[in-house]
């Protein structure tokens, strides 16, 4: 009888057991199928991640950005002066010509971590943004634009007379 | 305590124009100062501008973003008098929002 009880008990703990495994198990999948949702083709510029800008270079940082391969294409464009005197404040504009662009973002390949900014643009929103960044030397400067989940770019050499990350 | 932005948002056809200067130092964290000691990061990472209820432009910023940030950009639907909001967040969680009317 005691061993009947005992072995019914531990019938009782395994199936407890079971259940929490259930759960983990499905919390698991639950968190699985978020990250899935939103690391696929989501646009998630207003998410402030160390990952996109702690990354060390442009190969990092574009990996991070979920971008595989991007076209370079003309309806991209980077605008700015040839020659920054000052790498602190260089005013830099990126476009893009090609509807539904949902996201651009900067970057500057040579900086310490190369993504400056990124935008999030919402339909009714013009794909043109005019900002001012910081550059430590001459570089190349990418503007990159997400459209219906492919990746565009285009690059533009701004050459920086005074580095602009020290001071 | 955070200084106010300057906004300005001008109807020009049928796109409104929005140019946003935010005064904040953007420190990279990098810098030392006179006494070689690190200065701390201090910069902003999320800006959001919403027209009436509607977000018309979210960005996300590092470091490398010059000392005071500009943007500026352009959306459609806006309206003379309507109301244009921009709210930051820096990374020591201080945030502000100010408002302005549409030109």
């Amino acid at each position: 009888m005691i061993r009947q009880m005992t072995k019914s008990k531990e019938a009782t703990l395994n199936l407890d057991l079971g259940k929490r495994d259930f759960l983990r198990l499905s919390a698991m999948f639950g968190m699985a199928a978020i990250v899935g949702f939103y690391g696929v083709g989501e646009v998630r510029a207003a998410e402030w991640r160390d990952v996109d800008f702690n990354a060390k270079n442009l190969k990092d940082t574009l990996k991070s950005l979920g971008v595989d391969d991007y076209t370079m294409s003309t309806d991209i464009t980077v605008d700015s002066a040839e020659i920054a005197e000052n790498g602190a404040v260089v005013p830099v504009s990126v476009s893009s010509a090609i509807p539904n662009t949902e996201y651009m973002a900067i970057l500057v390949e040579k900086n310490p971590n190369p993504l400056a900014t990124a935008f999030t643009i919402p339909t009714g929103t013009l794909a043109s943004v005019k900002t001012r960044i910081k550059m430590g030397e001459t570089s190349n400067v990418l503007a990159l634009a997400k459209v219906n989940g492919k990746w565009f770019a285009a690059s533009k050499e701004i050459k920086v007379t005074l580095g602009g990350c020290g001071g | 305590m955070a200084q106010p932005m300057r906004i300005r948002a001008k109807l020009k056809g049928d796109e409104v124009e929005a140019k946003i200067l935010v005064q904040h130092p953007m420190e990279t964290g990098l810098r030392k100062n006179v006494d070689g000691e690190k200065i701390p990061a201090h910069f902003i990472k999320t800006l959001v501008v919403k027209y009436e209820d509607k977000v018309v432009l979210e960005s996300v910023l590092g470091i490398a973003v010059s000392k005071d940030p500009f943007i500026s950009f352009s959306f459609k639907g806006g309206a003379k008098d309507g109301k244009l909001s921009v709210t930051w967040t820096d990374n020591l969680g201080e945030t502000r929002t100010d408002t302005v009317t549409v030109d």
